[in-house]
Formats: C-alpha cells, structure tokens, sequence
C-alpha cells in the first residue's frame, strides 16, 4: 500500500481499507474558540430564560403593582379604612365610591383592602430579611468551616426546625399581648423560619466548597473568608433567592394565619387576616366581606410563590435541561 | 457511501448498519449526531468504534440497539441484524432481541447498577428477562454461573452484596456478566472500561475476549483510545462528526492511515507515541516518525523531542542542577470516622522521598487511591502532612505562616484535573486570570489587564476571551485557562495533578506540547501526576511510581520504561493499551 501525502488523498477502493472524501469531511482545528454567542453565565442565562416565561412578567408586574399600593395607599382611596365607618353601612353592598361595599363595622371594603397590603408586606419583608440574614450567616458558617462549628449551629437550627412555628408564634404572641405590633408577628414568625434558609444554604456551600477552583484560589493564598464571599457564597446563592421568595408568601400567609385566630396584629392594624377573622360569621348571608380580603391576600401570595417558582426555573440548569 | 461494498462476498453479515442517521431533537430543530453510517460486523469478529466525545460513537451503539437517550430518533438508514431491521422493529421485537441475541455493557459501572438492589437479584433479573431458567434454584443457579463466568470466582457469597460493596473492576465484570449472560451473537461494549484502571483495565478486557472467543460472539467495541482499539479489535472504524472517516484492518490504519484525521489522532494518542519511543530502542530526538502537515500540532513525538532538546543539558549531567523541590519521609495519615465515635487511621502517604531538579518535569504514575493526589495537596499545602519534610527551594514549608506562606504559594501554582471545576463560573476569564495577581497586590489595574493578554497570548487563547465566561469554552480551552491562571505569579513550579487526563486526545496532546513549550521558554518545574504511564514517556524526565501510598520505584523515565525494576512496575508497563501491537516502526 503506498502512502499518500494528505492532500492528495482520495478514497482508496481497496479491499477492506475504505477512506472517506477528505473534502466531505474536511478536518477542522484541533479545539478551535467558538466566540459567536453572546458571553453568558449563570445570572445572565437566567435573566435570559426568565424573559421569555409569561408567569415572570404577570407575578412580578402584580407584585410590583401591590408593592406601590402598599406605598402609597393615599394614591387609590381617599376614604379612610377605620375611622368614620358608620354601622348603619354595616355589610352593604357597593355603591358610589365605594365599589366593593362595607365591612360589619360598616367600614369601605376597597379602602380596608388598600391599605392592609402595607401590613403584609412589612410582615413578609421583615419575615425575609430576618431569615435570610440569620439563614445565609449560620448557613454559609456551618457549611465552609464544618466540625463543630457546623454542629453547634445545625443543632440550634434543629431545635428551632422541630418547633412548629404556628404553634411557637402563638406562644409568642399571646406572651407579648400588650406589644402586639408588625415587628412582633415578624420577629414570632422569623424566629423560627430561618433554619430552611441555613439548610439549603449549608448544603450548597457543602457542594462548592470542594471545587476545584476554590482549591485554586487556596493555592494562590486567598484567606479563608476571601474564598468564602468571593467564590463560595457567589455559587451557592442562587437556592437561597428561590427559597426567600418563596417563603415570603408563606410569611404572609403566617400573619394572616396569626390574625386570623386572634393571636395576630390587634384590630387597630389594618390587615387581611383582620378583615377575613371578622367576616367569618357573614359568610353565608354576605360573603363579599369575607372573598375580597381572602383574594387580595391569595393574590399576593401566589404572586410570590409563582415568583419563585419561575426562578428556580431559571436558576436550576438541570431542570432546565429536563423541559 | 457504504463500506459493505469493499467486504468479501459470501454469507450475509451478522450486521449490517447502512447509512444510518440519527437527530436529536433541540429548541433550535433537529440536530444531526449521524450522518450515514454504514458498516458490517461479521460472526465472531470484533470491530471497534473510535472517536473522539462527540463523533458519534456512542450515538451509533445506542442506535443499532434503538435505545438513544431522550430526544433523540433514528431519521434514516438501516440497522440489519440477521437480516432483520433493527431500526424499524416493533418494541416487543425489540426487547426480543435485546439481551437475547444483542447484549450491551454500558460505561460506567458505577451508576449502572441499581444500588438499592443487590448484585444477584439484578443478574437474576436479566436471567428471568431472558427465559434462560425457570423456577427459583435454576434461576439462581444460571446467576451464579454467570457471574462466575465473568470472573467473580465467590459468587454464590458476593450474590447477597449490594452494588456498593464492589470495587468498580468487579461491578464491570458484573455488567459484563449480565450482558454475556444469554449468549448473544453480538456484544456491544461501550467505552467499558474507561472509568478503571489500566491493569484492571486489560484483566478485564483479556476476559472479555476470551470469553467472546470461546463462545464465537461478536464484539462492537466502542472506545475512545486508538492504541486500546487496535489492541482488541481486528477492524478499525474511525469515526469524526458523525461520518466515518476511515475504516479497515487495524493494523493496515496505524501503519498507513489515509484520511488527515485519523493521522491527528494516531500522532496524538500517548499510548501509541510511548509505543513508538519504545519500539525504536532510541533516545527521544532520534526518532524518526510520520510527520504529516496536519497532524503536526498534535504530534506527541514532536513535542516530546522538543521538550527535551529544550531541557536536556542539565539531564546529561553538563550542568548540575540544584533540586528545586526535596521530600523527605512524607507521611500522612488520615482519620476515618468508622460508626459512633470509633476512628480508623488511613495511611494515604506512606514514607515518600523524592526530588525535583529544577526546570525539570517529575512524573508521579499511580491507580487510584495510590496517594499520588494527596502527595500534590501537601506539596501545595493544601493539607498539612502528619510527618516528614517538604522544602522547595530551601525552604522547609511545614513552618511557614502568613507572609511567608503567601511567597511560597506565589512559587509553586497548581493546574487540577477537572476542566469544568477548576474555574469559578460566575468569574469572567479576565478576572480569573488576575485573582492571583489581585490576591498577591501585584501592579494596577491596568497592568494586570496588560498581563492578561500577555497569559492569554502564551496559552494561544484569543484576547477577546478574558471579558467571557467559562461556560462558553472547550474543556482543553478551560484547562488553558487554568495553566494561565497558575502562570500569572510567574511560579518556578507547577503541580499538575491529572492536568490532561479529562481531555480528549487530540487536545491533551496539544496541552501536553503548550506545557513543554511554556517549560522551554520559562524554566519551569513541573510534577506531573497522572494515572496515564503512556502519557509519562512522553512529558516526563523522571518517573516515580507509586502504590498504596509509596514509591515502589523511582528513576529516569527512559530507565523505568526499558528495564523497569519492579513487577508491578511491569504490570503498567503492560497495561498500556497498544502494548500487544507489533509495529513496524
């Protein structure tokens, strides 16, 4: 068999050796940089997946629409959700300006809705951010430095897990009877939320932590918490977002829970639990008292959960490739 | 194109695969993995498949059998098993055929076995499946046979054993076992052994074969490794982007391949370059070998000759070179929590001594769980070592903290295995890059960006790169990146802990001839720890080989190679896939 310089070959009809056109194949480089695709990670993949999901869009304009309500409630009514309420209204139906009817106190439905969004929110932000900071700080701790130390703080986490924290907030709440106040149903609630957050975080960090490249930056003598903030907490964030957003609805949903059995906020706050607590007895004769609180507070709620559902969506690349 | 018609005449071939193509289907519509694959396997004879992660390969053994992943669909051709087309068959004829008349051994053992199941119950399973025995005791009787067939001499005690309790060499023989256990006429073997050792590696294999040899089965051998290929197969399918680009007698296509690319691949593959050094009883630089203009990138000898001309001096003792790293008695010894509150010490690095004369490469070859990565992870002090002495450059590193550690660690820069680990995902290239410089307070802003493109330059990657992220590169292109990364604090030593072992050939033997040349132009020192004695012969001034945590023999790369002192350095030796093929060179 002669040997052929590359250029000239052409398939060779020998017996058994069969050699394809070189020209229907031709041999490209060896790992060649294919640059023709926009630069994307992890945050600007999920941006991108995120645009295109519908749910984004109508969850986060609801929860933005409902976080300008709670704002600037002044904007929407000009009535005044308890003072001036006269029983002669009690449980009437709408009438001018007051689309949605009244409540037993004969207080404007639309104007007590409006102005309960700013107490769920401060309930479920307050709720949040209680439980993502103690979340990530025991959670990232636990995880990175290990031993006792993630012994020590899993345990605490532990104890407060193993307390149902509906139950552990009534407690709460029927200690603290006199200061019955925003801050006090978030902190009820908070305190024994956390633990989720610590967790997943822990978990992640356990998984990031062994990378190649955190050894990298070992190697190149980065501190201990330089790794930590810079490489570990970075890559492992993304389940925690998903689980904060998550849980703010079901903070909200725990205030309303809260209020609802009468352990909440006092009747002087305005809130959905409050209104949905109260128009329990008029369900049968007037139930539009009871639906439209229950359907801003499922409303808002949803928002949230659906929020959260289409980031984890977007910041799970393994169930991104399932779909 | 069809191969069918260059075979001799005569009786129908067990299978006969014609321009069979397969699509998967994306977002962005119906991608082609094959485009008309043709080719025939006779009774009895053995074929192999090889290619690069890819081409297709796997793709083809999925296919024949009709069991692609997910989205993936057989669009054209034929598959013609005994005349039967496979391709179009009914499930029901399909399962008939499966296992009974084709049987397949998947790649990986680890996740192919159900680990909630024991070991006898699955093989009992494929049993049942197969109607090879009824009734209880035949059934577990035909089981043990067959795993003993396979080469597990206890079965009837190791039946009861869970997945977990085998090492990976033993749950292969189990897939094997489970595969061979109906006689098919056909045995499909997809990469079985890549995930094992290499002494493991050819046990197993030299099994497989006799035991196909005996019972007159065919082998369609899939494998990623040209030299384990050509070993075991009497006929060679070359396979690149979906086609098949050469195809005949192995031996006719190692020694007079035709089509470019299978020329890059053989000029590529270590197993076959390290056969070659050997066959010419000659010292590297002397060694005539079939350059071709387009294999020359890839080309191991090439580089290897390179490297050495480029080192060489010190070697031949002109000039004495001060040792750059001296390990003394390392030890460490690892405690392993055993239930409760018992501890079981775990000797990983046994009494190791060595030394790494500066500008030289050191190769430390071992099976897993030798302690070869743990020996990197003291040298790094990524772990403190439970005795002995480690000093590079003079200096004991053991005692050194703060400021001190921080100047070691600014001479001696890691490259690890993983190409897709290794690189923070959410740092752009660019910064990667600088981390050390950043870490170490080396220059502004501007001059980091400056010696960013001065790395990237050296590692031949294109500038635009730094401002990107690594999920859009290559996993040799990531590993550049990482060499990049170890190079920016201009280290005199660089650790590279199985640094190419992840890589396809064609683009290990280009990261193989970047490290010489970086070694060349900058002095470097490098341990070089790997599994792949092939790749040793050809990177490596010295060799250490080590085996259970210690050095069973150390010396000269060309003196372990040609008069190895110890047996189990032989049992490598020996190992080395190719080792059997009788070159004309």
């Amino acid at each position: 068999m002669s040997s052929e310089t590359p250029a000239a070959v052409r398939p060779t009809r020998s017996a058994n050796h069969f050699v394809a056109d070189v020209d229907e194949t031709p041999v490209a480089d060896v790992d060649a940089v294919k640059l023709d695709e926009k630069p994307s990670n992890l945050w600007r993949d999920a941006w991108r997946d995120l645009r295109r999901r519908p749910i984004f869009w109508i969850s986060g304009a609801l929860i933005l629409f409902i976080v300008f309500v709670a704002m600037f409630p002044g904007l929407f009514t000009s009535t005044p959700p308890d003072s001036g309420c006269e029983l002669s209204n009690s449980n009437a139906g709408p009438s001018a300006g007051h689309p949605w009817g009244y409540t037993k106190q004969g207080c404007d439905i639309y104007s007590r809705v409006v102005h309960g969004a700013s107490t769920s929110l401060s309930v479920g932000f307050i709720v949040i951010a209680l439980t993502t900071i103690t979340g990530i700080v025991f959670g990232a701790l636990a995880g990175f430095f290990g031993g006792w130390v993630d012994t020590v703080l899993m345990r605490a986490g532990d104890i407060f897990f193993s307390i149902p924290y509906i139950l552990a907030a009534v407690v709460i709440m029927s200690v603290f009877s006199a200061h019955r106040n925003v801050l006090v149903i978030a902190l009820a609630i908070g305190v024994f939320a956390w633990p989720t957050t610590a967790r997943v975080l822990r978990s992640e960090v356990l998984r990031v932590k062994n990378s190649d490249f955190v050894a990298a930056a070992t190697a190149t003598g980065l501190s201990k918490l330089g790794i930590l903030f810079r490489h570990v907490l970075p890559n492992s964030i993304a389940p925690v977002i998903v689980v904060t957003t998550l849980s703010l609805g079901a903070a909200i949903t725990a205030e309303a829970t809260l209020s609802f059995l009468g352990v909440g906020l006092p009747g002087s706050v305005m809130s959905w639990g409050n209104d949905i607590s109260q128009a329990q007895r008029d369900l049968r004769t007037d139930p539009q008292t009871l639906i439209i609180p229950s359907i801003a507070l499922t409303t808002t709620v949803l928002s949230f959960i659906l929020l959260g559902e289409a980031l984890r969506d977007a910041l799970d690349p393994k169930a991104r490739a399932l779909r | 194109m069809s191969t069918t018609e260059y075979t001799s005449a005569g009786a129908a071939p067990l299978l006969e695969v014609r321009d069979l193509e397969v699509g998967f289907r994306t977002q962005g519509g119906l991608v082609k993995a094959l485009n008309g694959v043709s080719f025939t396997v006779e009774r009895g004879e053995t074929v192999a498949i090889v290619g690069e992660s890819g081409s297709g390969k796997s793709t083809t053994a999925a296919a024949i059998i009709n069991l692609l992943p997910g989205s993936g669909q057989i669009t054209g051709g034929q598959v013609l098993f005994e005349g039967r087309d496979l391709a179009k068959a009914s499930r029901r004829e399909l399962e008939d055929v499966r296992g009974k008349l084709i049987g397949f051994v998947p790649q990986d053992p680890m996740s192919n076995l159900n680990p909630v199941w024991s070991v006898g119950f699955q093989v009992e399973e494929t049993v049942k499946a197969n109607g090879l025995a009824t009734g209880k005791r035949a059934v577990r009787a035909k089981a043990i046979e067959v795993l003993k067939q396979a080469g597990l001499a206890d079965a009837e005690q190791r039946l009861h054993q869970f997945p977990h309790q085998f090492s990976g060499g033993m749950r292969q023989r189990v897939l094997i076992g489970i595969g061979l256990a109906a006689d098919p006429r056909l045995l499909i073997a997809d990469e079985p052994t890549s995930a094992l050792d290499v002494t493991v590696q050819r046990r197993i294999l030299d099994h497989l074969e006799s035991l196909t040899e005996q019972s007159g089965t065919a082998v369609l051998f899939i494998t990623h490794d040209l030299g384990l290929a050509a070993e075991r197969a009497s006929k060679l399918i070359v396979m690149y982007k979906g086609k098949i680009v050469e195809a005949g007698p192995s031996l006719e296509i190692l020694q007079n391949p035709l089509h470019p690319y299978t020329q890059r691949l053989i000029a590529a593959a270590p197993s076959l370059a390290s056969r070659r050094i050997q066959a010419s009883g000659q010292h590297l630089g002397s060694i005539s070998h079939a350059e071709t203009g387009s294999a020359a990138s890839v080309d191991l000898i090439a580089a290897a000759e390179e490297r050495v001309e480029a080192v060489t001096p010190g070697l031949d003792g002109q000039v004495r070179r001060e040792p750059s790293i001296v390990v003394e008695n390392l030890t460490k010894v690892f405690k392993i929590r055993s239930g409760g509150f018992k501890q079981v010490e775990f000797k990983a690095v046994g009494d190791v001594s060595f030394s790494i004369a500066k500008g030289t490469t050191t190769a430390l070859v071992g099976e897993s769980g030798s302690g070869k990565s743990t020996v990197a992870k003291l040298l790094l002090r990524l772990e403190d070592p439970t005795s002995g002495r480690i000093s590079v450059q003079g200096r004991d590193i053991a005692s050194l903290r703060g400021r001190q550690l921080l100047s070691l660690r600014r001479t001696m820069q890691p490259v690890f295995q993983d190409p897709y680990g290794t690189l923070n995902p959410l740092n752009n290239i660019g910064n990667t890059i600088a981390e050390p410089l950043k870490v170490h307070g080396v220059g502004d802003r501007t001059s980091r960006r400056e010696r960013v493109f001065e790395l990237l330059d050296q590692v031949s990657l294109p500038r635009v790169i730094a401002g990107r992220y690594p999920n859009e590169l290559s996993g040799g292109q990531r590993q550049r990146v990482a060499i990049a990364r170890a190079l920016s604090l201009k280290p005199d030593v660089v650790v590279l802990d199985e640094a190419v072992s992840a890589l396809d050939v064609l683009v290990q033997a280009q990261i193989l001839r970047l490290l010489a040349d970086l070694q060349g132009e900058l002095g470097l020192t490098y341990l070089f720890i790997t599994h792949d004695l092939a790749v040793v012969r050809v990177i490596a001034d010295n060799v250490a080989v080590m085996q259970k945590g210690r050095i069973v023999e150390a010396a000269t790369t060309d003196e372990v190679f040609d008069s190895p002192r110890e047996q189990y350095t032989r049992d490598l030796l020996d190992a080395i896939p190719g080792a059997g093929i009788k070159l004309g060179i």
